[in-house]
């Protein structure tokens, strides 16, 4: 399995231990990208959440016990599992900076990409998208809302991607060299702890290269493959262990480098 | 009153307990037909499925047919390429069962997917690389040659092959069609190794992931080694259940126990690699990526008990006595070996499909419970009512068993 290169990689870095688990982000992310609330949303297996906050638990008692919470949007992975069993190429890898992409209007609704995902990230359009009487005004007119019957997921805010690209060439600079922080999701730029950093992994000018080369970096099942493009950082070992399956050795997470 | 209808030499029930047998049927039908449109109507938000099990019921459903329907192509292979004459005798309920399995898959599929109207993207819009497109271009493929299959069966209805043109018809199709024959062969082989296929290319379900051949993984081979290792023994089941219903022989017991040990060979084979296959994966596989056998089960909805059942019990118990001469021979014993034997490919397709998505693989995920919903249910039943039906109007009015008036006399 080869990933595919890019010159640009657009890649996150979340710090595990500055995130609070407030749901900023994903309240952030789903106004950005004009995902409907759910008639009924108790049932959270039907709910859509591109980014969705876990809470990790080191399952000691008392004085022992901590907690950390991990934001997961999609990984963009570099070797994704979803893109080549898509029948009919509505999800693709193949735009400069590498997020994996999703194109609606095509999508068969076949749902085989998610069984595919083992990080849950794709998430189907059980409903029609109803905004309730007034939140129309506050929808986001970049971002184009989704039929019933469709996969959908974080795709990096990809319409600010475009922004930054127009901004780009407006003001003579390069869209294909974006400066750190001229593009930014909404989640990265809405975390009020900082926690979510967001740049080109391999661009040593940006932040996030020299985070995602950090000794307490780690990204999520490794072993599998996938070479995701979101990174994690946690000084806590329990935390970096939670990262992969180590059941087979027993080893503790040890931190890996991406290549 | 249709007597004028049946085929030469042979007795039906009469008119009334027929059509009291297809109003019976029809209720179950237009129960699923009700949630079918239903689920075109509100969408598939109405099924017991969610973000975690895209697939479930359905695609488990779907796959064990198809599986299951194998006896056509397989049958037609022997029969017309390989010349195994006996199998004459049982050749057409084959293609009858092959075509109410593949057409009801496809119905399905077509409530499955959230965009029905978009199903002909497979073909617009395909992508070389998913086996799902293969699957698509070759369940469609085929199904269309188990019509041209059926097609001369039905215009040899009494009055129907009175016509002449109908007559000449039928029977110009009969003599060429050892090349559809080939070509289901072809298009079948594919598609139900391209549907292990789809399973083993999961590289983010370590339940179902294989490493394989070229671009083929293990579950390719093993997919298609299992559909012909059940399809010809469910059509031997389909028959004696028939047999049971209408009181008449249908099929002399040879030509059924030489179905027994075609499926059987093919089964030992399959069962053979399968245990393989699972060794290989529990200790090499898992351990490369961190995990371990035991994780692959949780309680006693995906227990272990699951795996040996599928693989043991309805797998290797029946694998030998399908070939074993002097079990094979006895009618009960064959029909217990057939029937561990569909259970045990079904199961095989339901672990797939269920159990591989059921299981966590982020660390800090949790086991996932799967029930289908009424709606899942109604129309997988509606599939199975449209198959009753078929196989009682075929039964009734269509010359489907050569040997019924000499066994009947």
């Amino acid at each position: 399995m080869k990933a595919k290169e890019f010159k640009v990689t657009w890649g996150m870095v979340i710090d595990l231990d500055k995130c609070t688990g407030c749901g900023a982000c994903m309240t952030a992310c789903q106004v950005e990208n004009n995902i409907a609330p759910m008639v009924d949303a108790s049932n959270k297996m039907r709910t859509l959440s591109w980014m969705l906050v876990y809470e990790l638990s080191n399952k000691k008692s008392g004085a022992e016990a901590e907690v950390a919470y991990l934001p997961r949007p999609c990984m963009q992975c570099g070797n994704p599992a979803c893109v080549p069993v898509c029948p009919v190429i509505a999800t693709d890898k193949n735009e400069e900076g590498g997020i994996v992409s999703q194109v609606y209007p095509r999508c068969i609704g076949c749902r085989y990409c998610m069984a595919a995902c083992p990080y849950h990230a794709r998430y189907f359009n059980w409903e029609d998208p109803i905004f309730p009487k007034g939140m129309e005004k506050a929808l986001s007119p970049n971002t184009s809302a989704r039929p019933r019957g469709v996969v959908e997921k974080c795709n990096f805010c990809h319409t600010r991607f475009m922004q930054a690209k127009d901004k780009a060439r407006q003001d003579g600079g390069d869209p294909e060299a974006l400066a750190d922080g001229a593009y930014m999701p909404a989640c990265a730029e809405i975390c009020p702890t900082g926690a979510i950093s967001f740049g080109d992994v391999k661009n040593k000018e940006h932040k996030v290269f020299d985070l995602a080369q950090g000794k307490d970096a780690f990204r999520l099942l490794e072993k599998l493959g996938l070479n995701p493009q979101v990174y994690y950082v946690s000084k806590r070992e329990w935390v970096r262990k939670l990262g992969d399956n180590y059941a087979a050795t027993g080893k503790p997470g040890a931190a890996k480098k991406h290549s | 009153m249709d007597r004028a209808l049946f085929p030469d030499g042979v007795e039906r029930c009469s008119f009334g307990k027929f059509v009291l047998w297809m109003g019976f049927v029809t209720a179950f039908f237009l129960f699923g037909l009700y949630a079918m449109l239903l689920i075109f109507y509100k969408g598939i938000v109405v099924t017991g499925l969610d973000n975690y099990f895209g697939f479930g019921l359905w695609i488990t459903f779907d796959l064990a047919v198809i599986a299951l329907g194998a006896g056509a192509f397989f049958t037609g292979f022997l029969k017309y390429i390989l010349k195994i004459d006996q199998l004459k005798n049982i050749i057409n309920l084959t293609v009858i069962v092959g075509f109410i399995c593949y057409s009801g898959a496809m119905l399905v599929l077509t409530m499955d997917i959230g965009q029905p109207i978009r199903a002909w993207f497979g073909y617009w819009h395909p992508n070389v690389h998913s086996m799902l497109t293969e699957v698509i271009f070759c369940i469609t493929c085929y199904c269309l040659v188990l019509v041209i299959e059926f097609v001369p069966l039905v215009l040899e209805q009494k009055q129907l092959n009175k016509i002449p043109f109908l007559h000449h018809l039928a029977h110009n199709m009969h003599v060429n069609m050892a090349l559809f024959a080939g070509i289901g062969a072809f298009l079948s082989t594919f598609h139900q190794g391209s549907l292990g296929g789809m399973y083993g290319v999961l590289i983010g379900r370590p339940y179902a992931f294989r490493e394989g051949f070229f671009i083929w993984p293990w579950t390719f081979f093993l997919f298609v080694l299992s559909a012909v290792g059940c399809g010809p023994i469910f059509t031997v089941l389909c028959c004696t259940l028939m047999e049971k219903m209408t009181g008449r022989k249908l099929v002399d017991f040879k030509t059924k126990a030489l179905m027994g040990k075609i499926a059987g060979t093919m089964l030992t084979v399959y069962i053979f690699f399968k245990i393989l296959d699972t060794y290989a994966w529990a200790n090499n596989y898992l351990p490369s990526i961190g995990m371990t056998f035991d994780q692959m089960f949780y309680g006693v909805v995906y227990g272990k008990w699951l795996m040996f059942t599928e693989i043991i019990l309805c797998g290797l118990v029946p694998a030998i006595m399908l070939i074993t001469p002097s079990i094979r021979n006895n009618p009960t014993l064959l029909y217990t070996a057939g029937i561990l034997d569909c259970i045990g490919v079904s199961l095989n397709r339901y672990l797939f499909t269920v159990q591989s998505i059921a299981m966590p693989i982020l660390p800090f995920d949790t086991w996932q419970v799967y029930a289908p919903n009424w709606a899942e249910w109604a129309t997988s039943g509606m599939i199975v009512a449209y198959g009753v039906l078929v196989m009682s109007l075929s039964y009734r009015y269509l010359p489907v068993f050569p040997q019924e008036r000499g066994l009947n006399r």
